[in-house]
């Protein structure tokens, strides 16, 4: 699966709250896409990923503009 | 005096300055945020980094508003796309919408900023929406939903004042909407004089990030703008157009 642009080799069966662990994102801070949708928080733990997925994490940063 | 309070998305604020975030130390945030006064501060969203690496969050004093921007948006449907995710990291349902396609200058898409507004307005969005200073622009914004206008005074980040200044007038003469000057805004002066005009709000980050000394100049922005918007209530003294007039009586008593 691809994480934020890097291709991944995870095993399937990986839920999206477990992955978050194993790349040192931080669950609170962070939202994540999976495939342009986004995952609400309370599925974290349900979903689990395929090796033809696409992952964003994102989380807030300092910006004013651009 | 009545208490002079900045309504913007259905909330009150006391402060008319609205600080960015970006381009210093996230360990400045406080100081600026305090020293400025600011009760709103934009934000941007980005990949988030892993390995517990200093997080803004960790930064910003409570009860600060955040405003996220979708500043990387190309086209309405990456902003949507943007403006989704912040809403998802948690934070209220403001957001500040910016949709760039020219990478020189950095100028606003209007056109795709109408259609983000939109979208985003019909999803509950408050919508701040950074545009270039148009009438027309600015009045399909309103029929849009948007909860303010924010037009540029000059290229972001380039601290070269009011370039835009008579249409940013025309927009504080035409439209209902809180008028937020953002961008381009350079020294305490300039958001003195947009204050002074009639704008509602003034956002800064470059001209305070690229500061001597950063607090110190929040400060400065903040005493602008609360004197522009003073003067602003006050409703300014006229001007002559020639000739000059006494402000103290000119009884010759020497020569009487």
């Amino acid at each position: 699966m691809k994480i934020n642009g890097v291709q991944k080799e995870y095993s399937e069966g990986l839920t999206v709250s477990e992955m978050l662990i194993k790349e040192g994102f931080q669950k609170e801070r962070v939202a994540v896409e999976l495939n342009e949708e986004i995952v609400p928080k309370d599925d974290y733990e349900t979903i689990v990923l395929r090796a033809a997925d696409v992952v964003e994490v994102v989380s807030f940063m300092g910006g004013g503009s651009k | 005096m009545k208490q002079d309070v900045f309504m913007l998305g259905g909330q009150e604020f006391q402060s008319r300055f609205i600080l960015g975030s970006g381009k210093y130390n996230v360990e400045l945030i406080q100081a600026a945020v305090e020293n400025a006064g600011a009760q709103i501060i934009t934000l941007a969203v980005r990949r988030a980094n892993s390995m517990g690496e200093g997080n803004i969050m960790d930064f910003i004093p409570e009860g600060v508003t955040l405003l996220p921007n979708t500043s990387g948006a190309r086209n309405a449907e990456e902003a949507v796309r943007i403006a989704r995710l912040s809403r998802e990291l948690g934070c209220g349902n403001f957001v500040k919408v910016e949709i760039m396609r020219d990478s020189k200058y950095l100028l606003p898409d209007n056109q795709e900023t109408v259609k983000a507004a939109d979208l985003l307005t019909k999803e509950g969005f408050v919508v701040l929406p950074y545009m270039y200073p148009d009438l027309n622009t600015a009045r399909d914004l309103v029929n849009a939903g948007a909860a303010a206008v924010m037009p540029l005074a000059a290229p972001i980040g380039s601290n070269k004042g009011l370039a835009t200044r008579e249409f940013i007038k025309i927009l504080i003469d035409e439209i209902e909407l809180p008028v937020i000057v953002d961008a381009g805004i350079g020294r305490p002066s300039q958001a003195c004089e947009v204050m002074e005009m009639g704008a509602a709000a003034v956002m800064a980050n470059t001209a305070i990030a690229t500061a001597g000394n950063i607090p110190q100049m929040a400060s400065a922005f903040r005493k602008a703008i609360e004197a522009g918007r003073e003067a602003y209530l006050s409703g300014l003294g006229r001007v002559r157009e020639s000739g000059g007039e006494a402000s103290s009586p000119l009884t010759g008593f020497l020569r009487d």
